[in-house]
């Protein structure tokens, strides 16, 4: 286990990330060159997020199987696909933070939600095992603004009559570095506790208390080495590293825990018909189900196709996504959208038209 | 035949020689040159709004996009500080022992262990900081320094807080051991190099070996023991990736080195694949030309350090 984080880490290493990035921009270029002198064979590129990385790999993987269109998706994060995709560099872009639809209007581009995910508490406190602790968005908040300190503080025992509660500070870990997941984190406190807007959502924020670690691998290990922690990773690092995810209070009041069935309430309580842009969050959603802290991840794809061929593809690479991954995503944890959410965003693609204004599908 | 071929490379040889090798040299300025105004026009945006106050002004905030670089400057010098207060007598310690002390057949095996620690690679200090030493500073080391030190007048504020394991000191222990056999294998070097007559003469005059080292040895190849120092020093400031590990990478300044902080090089490597907005790159480039500007002073402050000893001492 210790060996899993051990390369996990070293995955994120920045030095071997970067050297990932220049074998990825020299494939990139050696992609693009055979695409000019092969006069536009097909493959398709994306970039941006590194949370649904695994299960676009797998969409990408099968769907070469099945049709022989490639699909080459560089996993740089959600703030360099957005970089990437204004840039025209690559032909979708992907985020974990949704644009809002003045800033995609400006950009000229549209945004659909792909898969969805949880972002689930973990603590390190010795005898106590996964799903037995109980917290509130409200206490989580004060112990990230460090207002709560202590883990047998009365606010947290209140919620946890039944657990011996340790009298040790609480060491608070979050990301440093910047991050879709903390986007959709901050939103969730800020959303629930008025105090938190002190500090403010963003991908990346000034936290006033706590040690950082870089990208879910690294808070997973820093939750994982040290006692008395607290962090908040993605689902499926959570399974990985074995670490003790803890249960929360929803919106209704009900104590839920994360599984794929209550991501999936919380997605099918959000209203995505009304949301300009597919602009929502999927933080503190209504529902007895409901897991309080899911987050969908976002295509980026202009609305206007210079190479309606191309875009062409990337619609039917989704859609075929849509319609057939569903599976290949649940066994990596992740949520597939709801067939009403899917409807919708179909329908929303004979909006997107090449330059003379005809709509490419 | 043979005088023809000499007096070709008379003729040509030299001059080729020396031009090749200016360009060389004129490569490595163009280079130093070209690296600062990287960093300045990089960072211009920044520099242009917060000013030269950039450096001592604390605070980084993506959401509102106040970026000062104090903490992370102050957390670069404290864990290099540290660094330097374990290495360089440790490794003083060891040349001594490697080049007086230890029996002959075992010095040479002794070195070479010491050099390989050299050629690990710092992500692997970095992880066995994290996996190893962490848990350990966490359930012994730290909670014994807090009840002991903790309580002790003025230094007892460096001892404070929860033990978290990972933090300020932690890091600058990693950093005290990676710089560790720098230091060693060149004072070990220079210690040698010492003419065995002048070594031969003290002993002869009765000097006890640590006379012979402290009044002869020393003074005799100080250049080469600063020289070796310094390379140490530069190791311990720009160190990246082990010091991401064990430092906590929290922008807080803290009196307890007990806390977690960050330096300039870990602030870097955490943050700037995923910063967003003008403003935040250029305050991390900005960041770069900090570490750039401290460790010229530094390495100038050391220079003429050495040479202002050189005129003092017997070389």
């Amino acid at each position: 286990m210790a060996y899993g984080r051990i390369c996990a880490i070293m995955e994120r290493n920045n030095m071997f990330k970067s050297l990932g990035k220049l074998g990825r921009a020299g494939l990139f270029a050696a992609t693009a060159l055979v695409l000019s002198t092969a006069a536009q064979a097909g493959d398709i590129s994306g970039a941006g997020a590194t949370f649904p990385y695994p299960v676009y790999a797998k969409w990408a993987e099968a769907y070469k199987a099945e049709t022989g269109v490639g699909m080459n998706y560089q996993s740089i994060g959600s703030g360099g696909g957005i970089k990437q995709i204004k840039a025209k560099t690559v032909d979708f872009g992907a985020s974990d933070k949704p644009l809002t639809a003045d800033e995609l209007n400006e950009a000229g581009l549209m945004q659909f939600p792909m898969v969805m995910g949880a972002i689930v508490p973990v603590v390190n406190l010795p005898g106590i095992e996964p799903g037995q602790m109980k917290l509130t968005g409200k206490v989580l908040a004060e112990i990230y603004l460090g207002d709560i300190k202590k883990w047998n503080d009365p606010q947290i025992a209140a919620l946890n009559k039944d657990l011996k509660l340790p009298d040790s500070a609480i060491a608070v870990v979050h990301r440093s570095d910047g991050s879709g997941t903390t986007f959709n984190f901050t939103y969730y406190l800020n959303a629930v506790d008025s105090d938190w807007s002190k500090v403010g959502v963003d991908s990346a924020v000034e936290w006033p208390t706590g040690l950082g670690g870089k990208g879910n691998e690294g808070v997973s290990a820093l939750v994982g080495q040290t006692e008395n922690s607290i962090g908040y990773v993605e689902y499926a690092y959570a399974l990985q590293n074995k670490l003790t995810y803890s249960d929360m209070i929803n919106k209704d009041g009900e104590v839920v825990a994360p599984s794929l069935e209550s991501i999936q309430a919380a997605a099918s309580n959000a209203d995505w018909a009304n949301a300009p842009g597919y602009y929502l969050i999927l933080a503190d959603q209504p529902g007895a189900k409901s897991w309080p802290m899911t987050a969908a991840t976002f295509i980026l794809f202009y609305k206007t196709q210079d190479k309606p061929e191309v875009g062409k593809e990337v619609l039917n690479f989704f859609g075929w996504a849509y319609d057939k991954g569903d599976k290949m995503a649940e066994d990596l944890v992740y949520v597939p959208m709801p067939d009403s959410v899917v409807d919708m965003v179909k329908k929303s693609w004979s909006e997107i038209k090449d330059t003379n204004g005809k709509p490419i599908l | 035949m043979q005088k023809d071929r000499q007096r070709f490379l008379m003729r040509f040889g030299d001059p080729a020689f020396r031009s090749l090798t200016l360009a060389f040299t004129l490569l490595v300025l163009m280079m130093m040159g070209a690296l600062v105004y990287v960093l300045i026009e990089g960072s211009w945006p920044a520099l242009r709004i917060f000013g030269p106050a950039f450096v001592w002004t604390s605070g980084w905030n993506p959401v509102t996009e106040h970026f000062g670089a104090f903490v992370p400057l102050v957390g670069t010098l404290i864990t290099s500080f540290i660094a330097m207060l374990i290495g360089v007598p440790f490794s003083f310690g060891l040349a001594f022992f490697l080049t007086e002390i230890c029996p002959h057949p075992l010095r040479q095996p002794i070195a070479i262990a010491i050099e390989l620690l050299a050629a690990v690679p710092s992500i692997i200090y970095g992880i066995w900081g994290l996996f190893v030493l962490a848990p350990l500073f966490q359930h012994d080391v730290e909670p014994f320094l807090i009840a002991t030190l903790g309580n002790v007048p003025v230094i007892g504020m460096f001892f404070q807080g929860p033990p978290i394991g990972i933090g300020m000191l932690l890091a600058g222990i990693i950093l005290g051991l990676m710089v560790l056999p720098f230091i060693t294998a060149v004072m070990r070097e220079v210690f040698v190099s010492v003419p065995a007559v002048l070594r031969e003469s003290a002993y002869g005059l009765g000097a006890t070996r640590w006379e012979v080292v402290w009044r002869v040895v020393l003074p005799y190849c100080r250049k080469g023991v600063v020289g070796g120092v310094m390379l140490g020093l530069g190791r311990a400031l720009g160190e990246t990736m082990a010091v991401t590990f064990v430092i906590g990478n929290a922008h807080h300044l803290s009196t307890s080195l007990l806390a977690p902080g960050t330096t300039i090089s870990a602030a870097l490597a955490n943050e700037f694949t995923e910063a967003d907005g003008v403003i935040y790159t250029a305050s991390l480039v900005g960041l770069g030309l900090v570490l750039f500007v401290l460790t010229f002073f530094v390495l100038a402050i050391g220079k003429r350090m050495l040479l202002g000893s050189a005129k003092g001492g017997l070389a």
